[in-house]
């Protein structure tokens, strides 16, 4: 299947899930990651057994945040 | 050869506004732009909202933050790095900036309204912590 990781195109085996897909991109920090797929966000609880479809449209998000001291 | 950010009076004016209309809390935005080595244009800048809406810490709006994302791509920009305003503390990295600063490649630009004068400067944190300040040109 063809899906859209960040903007380009690659091409994965039916049935991959989110959290593969991070290990399979080397997402670094993934705890600190937000996915979307077609612009929806996905719950992490959902990551080991949310599967892709031919066509998903994913972006990772790094949790942006700080503070003062 | 030092790294160096190329930031447009406009695109600052507009950071500035965005931190004073925030206060008393912080506020935070996104930079898009090119990269021409050790050069950093901000072409664009995204202004985000604080969800935590406290002067003492900032998260993205996370929706906010794929729109500006996409707005990018489709710009031909990547991410220059983000900025968020210190309201009543110095323009310098937290702790908890530190912390929660997962890639060296960006720019973290601090805004600080501490005193009169407004003090903006941009600062790279390595993987180990390690904070280098990078020169800013407003232009």
């Amino acid at each position: 299947m063809t899906i859209t990781v960040a903007g380009n195109k690659k091409e994965y085996e039916e049935g991959l899930t989110v959290a593969q897909l991070i290990e399979a991109e080397n997402v670094e920090s993934p705890l600190y990651v937000t996915v979307t797929i077609n612009d929806e966000f996905a719950a992490r609880d959902d990551f080991e057994t949310l599967a892709l479809k031919d066509g998903d449209v994913v972006e990772f998000l790094y949790f942006m945040g700080g503070g003062a001291d | 050869m030092a790294i160096k950010i190329r930031l447009h009076s406009s695109d600052y004016d507009k950071m500035l506004e965005h931190c004073r209309k925030g206060l008393p809390n912080e506020v935070c935005g996104l930079l898009g732009g090119v990269v021409n080595g050790e050069e950093k244009e901000v072409k664009k800048v995204y202004l985000l909202t604080n969800i935590d809406e406290s002067n003492e810490h900032f998260s993205m709006d996370p929706r906010e933050q794929l729109q500006a994302v996409k707005d990018m791509r489709a710009n031909g920009y990547v991410m220059i790095g983000n900025f968020h305003s210190h309201p009543e503390s110095p323009s310098r990295p937290s702790e908890e900036d530190k912390r929660l600063a997962y890639d060296p490649s960006i720019e973290y630009m601090i805004l600080s309204l501490a005193e009169e004068e407004p003090v903006l400067r941009s600062f790279g944190i390595s993987k180990e912590k390690e904070v280098s300040i990078h020169e800013i040109e407003i232009s």
